[in-house]
């Protein structure tokens, strides 16, 4: 797109890339610090309405990979198309637009604390909507029940909401704009297993419901096996996609001890 | 009605709500994408509906081409809301929104979401009482604090098994006094200036301007070299003191510490209330001495008073005195500043805002009680003629 492109264009634009089966479409993707190279040359296609689990280990650009997409983080080349358009070397204030069709889960929920939850929930509908007062309390009460929490908790501010609580409220306020995409950090990270287990069942709920398409990154292969349709691993700096079980026949020593060493079996009832 | 709309992107669909009215029988047709770009025009149209004399209400959504939860959400209040009125509510989606609806309307039965008042008479006295109510609880909990710290450093003293932390304490005698020397006696310097050129001034008017050095020598040692330089401590280590503790607390470093058993009283607040309480008299002792010395470069080039007869002017105006007069209060100040310190950086909570919060309190409330505390020593002196 040149930038002459109108604002109407770009509507226009961004409108016809959400139609398109794949909404975010990354292509020879690199990432690095100083002289450290993350990712190198990595391509990856997350399609319309999947759940995409992202794995690998720890310092492997999980969470960069993440941060690139939304523009918190800038690669050293490449490109990354979310609904068609491209998001590399835009500020994160550039992509109005987008903001407006994704939303972020950060890994401890990233609440404004100073706020309320349901004031957490109301900013982006303050942001990007002028809804009147009484309907963004209609619609933030609806956003508390769909993530689980009480009733109480929309005039609770974070600091008194325990670390499950907290992810809940992260998610409201991630689906307070209805966004077609759901980026998620480590969303079970922290959670006893029941909490885990039960916030793997409402992610799951909600994007059948809502139509959702998730990017997941996680640790967690209970999460992994209950969630998500394709798996990203990535490993020695690229990126391998598929089903789990395309990915226990994976010869790659790092795939094969994640899900076939003792936890992944365990998890996996192999 | 002017709008200033802030969702730019035009929906392919524009929604809306129409309704049909014939014989009892209401029919609302809903059309569109029901997404969160056109929920604030549908709000209005919705909200503008006239039900009365319908009793039976068919929604009609099988027209709408696009529906998120808060278009969902929507059709859903206006069901129940006929359903309240008595109207007999019937709703028709395409069967592929279904799920998103059940999903809804089986979880979703809360009221709109409250919150806490801000505005009004209410939320102002709720907010005074709650303010006072804090405040008076604010003063019995750094009593009780002063308490816990009293019986800890009592048995720190008396159990001499106990290594007592000396390294800690050292290391705060030069943290508070060492590396506060230069901005403490560049301050009392540059008061000791403002104060002879403003006395000699006034004092002009009488012809009396020897006197400036009189003043100046009184005023420095009694009253403003203390002040001033615990002022400052106040804010430089008393705010060091709050948020090196607060942080700690968010870290779970203290309830790391109470685990192994460390006492938090001594090894944290014991070092810092006793480094304070030697480094505070050295300072103010060190800027005094600056001050005077301040006033007495402004004297030599303001007045022309030479040094032997400044000091010769200025030992017949003071005594030792004097300057213990104004010593004796440094440990005090430096006892509420650590005090204070400690306590407010203790009460820090987990979360991101609180350091900064009870960091700012605690400078307010040691400056406070130092200011306080001066005014109660004037009565004090002066009842006891010193």
């Amino acid at each position: 797109m040149s930038g002459a492109g109108t604002k109407a264009d770009k509507a226009a634009a961004l409108r016809a890339g959400k139609k398109d089966d794949v909404v975010i479409r990354i292509k020879g993707l690199v990432n690095g610090f100083g002289t450290k190279i993350i990712h190198d040359h990595i391509d990856l296609d997350v399609k319309r309405g999947e759940v995409l689990g992202v794995v690998g280990g720890s310092g492997s650009g999980k969470s960069v990979l993440l941060r690139s997409i939304v523009g918190l983080n800038r690669p050293l080349s490449g490109s990354i198309k979310v609904f068609g358009q491209e998001t590399v070397g835009l500020a994160p204030d550039e992509m109005r637009g987008l903001q407006l069709h994704w939303g972020v889960l950060f890994q401890e929920g990233a609440l404004f604390s100073s706020m309320t939850v349901a004031q957490n929930i109301q900013v982006p509908m303050r942001r990007w909507t002028n809804m009147s007062q009484s309907l963004m309390d209609e619609l933030a009460a609806m956003k508390l029940s769909l993530v689980g929490l009480p009733e109480d908790a929309a005039r609770k501010f974070p600091s008194e909401l325990s670390g499950g609580m907290k992810k809940r409220a992260g998610l409201a306020r991630a689906l307070s704009l209805d966004p077609e995409l759901l980026f998620l950090d480590e969303p079970t990270a922290g959670l006893d297993p029941i909490s885990a287990a039960q916030f793997d069942q409402l992610v799951g709920d909600l994007q059948k419901s809502l139509g959702l398409t998730v990017f997941m990154v996680t640790h967690d292969i209970d999460t992994l096996r209950a969630t998500t349709d394709r798996i990203a691993v990535l490993v020695n700096k690229k990126i391998k996609v598929g089903t789990i079980k395309e990915l226990l026949q994976d010869k790659d020593p790092w795939i094969h001890e994640y899900f076939a060493g003792p936890r992944g079996r365990a998890a996996l009832g192999g | 009605m002017v709008k200033n709309f802030r969702v730019t992107l035009p929906v392919d669909n524009p929604a809306s709500a129409k309704l049909e009215k014939a014989q009892g029988r209401a029919r609302l047709v809903c059309v569109g994408d029901w997404t969160v770009s056109e929920l604030t025009d549908l709000d209005e149209q919705l909200s503008d509906l006239d039900l009365k004399g319908a009793r039976d209400l068919e929604i009609d959504a099988t027209g709408i081409t696009s529906l998120d939860s808060g278009g969902a959400w929507l059709l859903l209040r206006t069901k129940r809301a006929a359903d309240k009125a008595g109207a007999k509510a019937t709703l028709n989606l395409p069967d592929k929104y279904h799920p998103l609806l059940e999903t809804m309307d089986s979880g979703h039965t809360a009221p709109p979401v409250t919150h806490p008042p801000h505005t009004g008479l209410r939320g102002l006295l709720e907010r005074t009482g709650e303010g006072t109510v804090l405040a008076l609880r604010q003063g019995y909990d750094l009593l009780g604090f002063l308490g816990r710290v009293a019986v800890e450093t009592v048995e720190a003293a008396l159990a001499p098994r106990r290594e007592l932390p000396w390294a800690a304490f050292i290391h705060q005698i030069e943290e508070t006094g060492l590396t506060a020397l230069p901005i403490v006696g560049l301050l009392a310097f540059l008061l000791g200036i403002v104060i002879t050129y403003q006395g000699a001034d006034q004092l002009a008017r009488f012809g009396a301007q020897i006197y400036t050095i009189d003043f100046l020598g009184i005023g420095f040692l009694r009253e403003l070299g203390g002040l001033v330089t615990a002022i400052i401590i106040a804010g430089r280590s008393g705010s060091a003191f709050t948020a090196q503790i607060g942080t700690m607390q968010v870290n779970e470093e203290l309830d790391a510490m109470q685990t192994i058993g460390l006492n938090i009283a001594e090894t944290l607040v014991l070092p810092r209330v006793l480094g304070l309480i030697v480094a505070l008299p050295i300072l103010t002792l060190f800027a005094d001495i600056v001050g005077i010395i301040g006033g007495m470069v402004m004297t030599y080039f303001d007045l022309g008073v030479t040094i032997p007869a400044f000091m010769r002017e200025l030992g017949n105006a003071i005594t030792v005195k004097t300057l213990m007069v104004g010593l004796i209060k440094a440990p005090v100040f430096a006892f509420m500043i650590a005090l204070v310190g400690c306590f407010e950086g203790m009460r820090v909570e987990r979360n991101a805002a609180s350091v900064g919060k009870l960091t700012t309190r605690s400078v307010v409330e040691s400056i406070f009680l130092i200011i306080a505390a001066d005014a109660g020593f004037s009565v004090l002196f002066s009842v006891l003629g010193i």
